[in-house]
């Protein structure tokens, strides 16, 4: 008896919609299981996690404020998984977004007006981009993996901050402690409802980013060509495209998202540059984008959901004394799921009593379609 | 269904009577930068804190609410802001680089005390600031080291050249020089505060270099558990670190936390709690030597008559004649450096052969 | 014990988890299968290693259970990307994020025990010959378990008719699957194998390395691990030679650090301003060494295409589902 799966002649759509509702089901129940094994009441448990965050209003703020960047981040990844562009460096362009964002405040400290926060945004979404371009040059000229290249460029960019807020960019105030000089009103992003707590313009700007991406992936040529080159870079020569520029756009769209989110996220929710800016959010972006099946609109939604969880691990901590690892295992299992899910989008899965495979003689037929990989 | 409803009322009863129920005891809250099992710096933090709820009567009287491994960046204000919304009374905030988060949440919640450790801003009045003084510690690991050591080199395997470091470079090298003028110093600085692999490569680094004595500013017992292999004496720290060498552990600083918990705790029950910034060291016992062990018994006199001096305020490590380490002078003869120099001290004296990362 | 021994014999220790690892997951994408999962797997490996060995007071039990733990962790991966044909990357990377919280939880009660050490082995005489005795027949079990792994593995790949088939799966596998070839059992294969290898290098970080357990305590080996199978065009030697290297630059900086330059007095005019030239560099950059270097060698073995294309398992993270 074997799994047999069989492509469906187009994409489920029941599933393509259930599949990460299926997904976190299936991670509540495993999660709850955990729980469980951990000596701990999993009602409680899930209760604090996924419920008791939602109740406060205060705690609904801190869930925007952690959701802005990793929706940010995991829109302008959505743009590369398309196109078959393994972008994991995404935290290291959001680490030097912050840095090129800082840098106008900490140069121009007499600039004190409404330009000052737009430049720094712009400035951002550039050294964000710029880091990205490293990658995207060095696959497109050099055929190098990208994967790699942008994973190193994190802990690299990570290095570079350190030196920057211990060295150069250090607050003579400070006592020696590393860190930038803290941000004048001016260059901090506003809060949005300041009287019931502080979640700021990141939040804003996540959704509009997020609502331009998806009206360019879906109803412009340029959006058109990312998925072809992605599902299929012969196809996409044929059509004209261009795979090296698909990479660089690509690319530079996502580290510019980055980078925003990383200098919304310095000068919003910490109001100046330190050696700590990020717990991960480039990475936990992979899930969110995953999550939202690559589609900006999903991403939205799932950046919410992922926020929750960090939320709810917080409470659990408290609540339940549970430790805080559970909620990297979550995630992990969450992206798991939906993984497994999806593939009842693309295929119909059967369990097979038949004997075991044809002989070789009758298999050598011309290979059908189905065992032709893609992408 | 049925169940999942009664479960979900139980529990939601369960938690709003335990929130009333808490409002009749003290509620400190702790917010750890690393996990409590590191044997080191949280790890201490958290031994004090339950040294104190033991001390004032137990669970029944004090309820101790944590978080660990809470990184310093938005997070550490919802984390803070978490704890003064859920009816702590007193919140520990313990690391520096919590030090704005600390005080936004205070600038919300003005009945709720905040003491941030190893901080300098109070910018409200309910924030307190505390340290220690590790460095008194490191006075008399140098004098130790120094007669402990034939070859006059240690190995220093240094976190970040913050002041607090610097200090405790300092003072070991003096304290060394008390004993042997010509003692040497190879610092390597790990660039983390926790990562047993890294510290485990800087210490094998400084024995095969020729090191026989390795000291750390670092948290994990790696460095200790290496000495043990090398065979060579080491100094632990934050915490007692013997069992993870026996025969190498020549002492250890122990952060003692408790009793300033203690003591900040009762002032919030009784009302009596004030802003201060505190900086305390043997004297007031919040910073004890682990005891002497591995060392011959004129070692141990030597280090406890140090470590006597320093407690009874008589000696004070950084006392001049002391020279930087570009030459010109620093301290004269008899002065005692300023607080405000040290807090914020970013030189080496001289004798340290070592260029500080600026 | 002289200076040059010594600071071979740190390298060694240095480089053995990297080797560990990435000579698994050569086997694995030389089937065609990218597993990005490494740094999860070898943490599972490290706490159940750890654990093991601490409750058994037995370290070899310990290695052996860290490799089981990779291994079955690994089988999570070959489920979703082999038979359920989900996107490798990301399911590799759900793998990752998994093992580093699945890891945590486990380990949470292991933080702050002195663990089991793996002793060092010591061959009457041989041991003590000067020089080559502690590193060629001094070193702990994990060192020659590596070393032995990487001629296997060559052997293997390059000797055997299983061998082949493998390559073969990897290179083509609709064309292996045509030819009657079990392409995914094959990869399941590839792909427990390589966990277990991952689970090995974990046991060592945390039995020999260190004798300790904290969490995320592999700092992103298993990546460097995964850099290094490219860099190695898929070769086991050269992984070798990989590993070694990544490993004397991450021990090169720090005695950079530690070498004052009062100890380099002796040497002629101009070394001596080169040493307090590299001296003053900021300790950062010179931590990012590794990493740079990382890219800059992936760059320079990438860019011949043809070459790059013929070195690399054509079918490498191709999702595979058998016809009838």
């Amino acid at each position: 008896m074997r799994l047999e799966l069989v492509k469906r002649p187009q994409q489920s759509a029941l599933f393509s919609a259930l599949s990460p509702f299926l997904a976190f089901a299936l991670m509540v129940v495993a999660g709850g299981l955990i729980f469980l094994v951990l000596g701990k009441d999993p009602l409680e448990g899930l209760y604090a996690y996924f419920v008791g965050p939602l109740t406060e209003v205060w705690s609904l703020h801190e869930l925007a404020i952690k959701a802005a960047p990793l929706i940010l981040i995991a829109v302008g990844l959505s743009v590369c998984f398309l196109s078959s562009n393994w972008n994991i460096g995404a935290e290291g362009q959001f680490t030097i977004g912050a840095i090129a964002g800082s840098a106008i405040p900490l140069y121009f400290p007499d600039l004190q007006n409404g330009a000052v926060l737009p430049m720094m945004l712009v400035c951002g979404a550039v050294g964000g981009a710029a880091w990205a371009a490293i990658p995207a040059v060095l696959k497109a000229r050099f055929n190098t993996n990208e994967i790699l290249t942008s994973l190193m460029l994190v802990y690299v960019a990570q290095l570079i901050l350190d030196w920057l807020v211990r060295g150069p960019w250090r607050d003579p105030a400070a006592m020696s402690f590393p860190q930038a000089p803290a941000f004048h009103s001016w260059a901090i992003v506003p809060e949005l409802m300041p009287m019931s707590g502080r979640a700021n313009w990141g939040i804003v700007f996540a959704v509009v980013a997020a609502i331009a991406v998806w009206f360019m992936l879906s109803r412009t040529l340029k959006g058109f060509e990312v998925k072809v080159i992605g599902q299929s870079p012969r196809a996409g020569r044929f059509g004209g495209f261009s795979t090296a520029r698909t990479i660089v756009f690509a690319f530079l769209v996502s580290g510019a998202l980055a980078g925003l989110a990383g200098i919304t996220e310095v000068s919003g929710a910490i109001g100046r540059l330190q050696p700590q800016i990020s717990p991960g959010y480039g990475f936990a972006a992979i899930i969110v984008a995953f999550l939202g099946r690559l589609n900006p609109l999903g991403i939205v939604a799932a950046g919410f959901v992922l926020a929750l969880s960090y939320l709810g691990g917080e409470a659990a901590q408290i609540e339940i004394g549970v430790t805080d690892k559970t909620v990297r295992a979550f995630q992990g299992m969450l992206l798991f799921f939906v993984l497994a899910c999806d593939t009842l989008i693309h295929y119909r899965v059967r369990l097979v009593r038949a004997a075991p495979a044809p002989a070789p003689a009758a298999a050598a037929t011309p290979a059908t379609e189905t065992a032709h990989g893609h992408g | 269904m049925r169940k999942t409803l009664f479960a979900l009322a139980a529990t939601t009863a369960m938690l709003v009577a335990g929130a009333a129920f808490a409002q009749d005891k003290a509620k400190a809250c702790f917010i750890y930068v690393g996990p409590i099992g590191d044997f080191g710096w949280s790890y201490q933090h958290h031994q004090g804190a339950l040294e104190m709820q033991e001390a004032l009567g137990g669970p029944e009287k004090v309820e101790i609410a944590y978080l660990e491994s809470v990184p310093e960046g938005a997070d550490a204000e919802r984390a803070i802001e978490r704890f003064a919304r859920s009816g702590c009374g007193i919140v520990f905030t313990t690391s520096f680089g919590y030090m704005d988060a600390t005080n936004k949440v205070a600038a919300k919640f003005p009945d709720v005390k905040f003491e941030h450790a190893t901080g300098f801003k109070r910018e409200h009045p309910n924030v307190a600031t505390y340290n220690s003084k590790f460095h008194e510690g490191r006075y008399v690991q140098g004098v130790i080291a120094a007669k402990m050591s034939q070859k006059g080199v240690a190995g220093y395997i240094a976190s970040f050249p913050i002041p607090e470091v610097v200090m405790g470079i300092n003072a070991f090298v003096l304290g060394a020089q008390s004993v042997n003028p010509d003692f040497k110093v190879k610092v390597v600085w790990a660039n983390t505060w926790f990562d047993p692999g890294k510290e485990a490569d800087a210490a094998k680094v400084l024995v095969d270099q020729g090191v026989d004595i390795i000291t750390q500013h670092t948290d994990s017992t790696a460095p200790m558990q290496v000495a043990a292999e090398r065979g060579i004496k080491a100094f632990g720290q934050a915490s007692d670190m013997i069992k993870f060498g026996p025969q190498t552990q020549l002492t250890s600083i122990i952060d003692d936390w408790g009793p300033y918990y203690t003591e900040r705790v009762k002032a919030v029950m009784d009302g009596t709690w004030q802003q201060h910034d505190i900086w305390h060291g043997m004297k007031e016992g919040h910073v004890v030597m682990a005891p002497y062990t591995n060392m011959p018994d004129d070692v141990k006199a030597a280090a406890e008559e140090t470590e006597a001096k320093i407690k009874s305020g008589e000696f004070n490590p950084f006392t001049g004649p002391i020279m930087k380490q570009d030459g010109s002078e620093w301290l004269k003869a008899g002065e005692v450096a300023e607080d405000g120099v040290l807090l914020g001290l970013n030189f080496y004296v001289a004798g340290v052969d070592d260029t500080l990362p600026q | 014990m002289g200076m040059a021994e010594a600071i071979l014999l740190t390298v060694a220790t240095a480089a053995t988890p990297l080797l560990l690892a990435a000579i698994g997951e050569l086997v694995v994408e030389r089937s065609g299968v990218l597993n990005l999962g490494v740094e999860g797997m070898m943490l599972m490996g490290a706490v159940v290693a750890f654990g093991v060995a601490l409750a058994t007071g037995s370290a070899w039990i310990g290695v052996a259970a860290g490799a089981l733990a990779g291994l079955a962790f690994s089988l999570l991966f070959g489920v979703l990307a082999l038979t359920l044909v989900t996107n490798q990357v990301a399911t590799g990377l759900a793998l990752t994020l998994l093992g580093i919280g699945l890891s945590g939880m486990i380990g949470v009660a292991f933080v702050g025990q002195p663990g089991v050490k793996l002793e060092a082995i010591a061959i009457p005489g041989l041991t003590e010959l000067p020089f080559v005795g502690r590193l060629l027949f001094g070193q702990d079990p994990m060192f020659y378990i590596s070393i032995l792994l990487t001629a296997g593995v060559m052997w293997f790949l390059f000797r055997t008719r299983a061998g082949l088939t493998l390559r073969s799966v990897g290179d083509s596998h609709s064309s292996a699957h045509a030819l009657g070839i079990k392409v995914i059992a094959i990869r399941y294969a590839a792909v427990m194998f390589g966990g277990a290898c991952a689970g090995l290098a974990g046991a060592q970080l945390s039995l020999v390395y260190t004798t300790q357990w904290i969490e995320n305590m592999t700092a992103g080996r298993g990546w460097i691990a995964l850099a290094l199978v490219v860099f190695a065009s898929w070769r086991p030697w050269r992984v070798l030679a990989g590993a070694y290297l990544f490993g004397a630059i991450t021990i090169a900086q720090l005695h950079i650090q530690a070498t004052n330059l009062t100890d380099l007095a002796g040497l002629p005019g101009p070394l001596f301003w080169l040493a307090g030239a590299v001296k003053s560099v900021p300790s950062q950059f010179l931590s990012a060494l590794p990493y740079l270097a990382t890219v800059v060698v992936l760059v320079l073995i990438s860019r011949n295409r043809r070459l790059t294309m013929m070195n690399t398992p054509a079918s490498l993270g191709r999702p595979f589902v058998p016809d009838r």
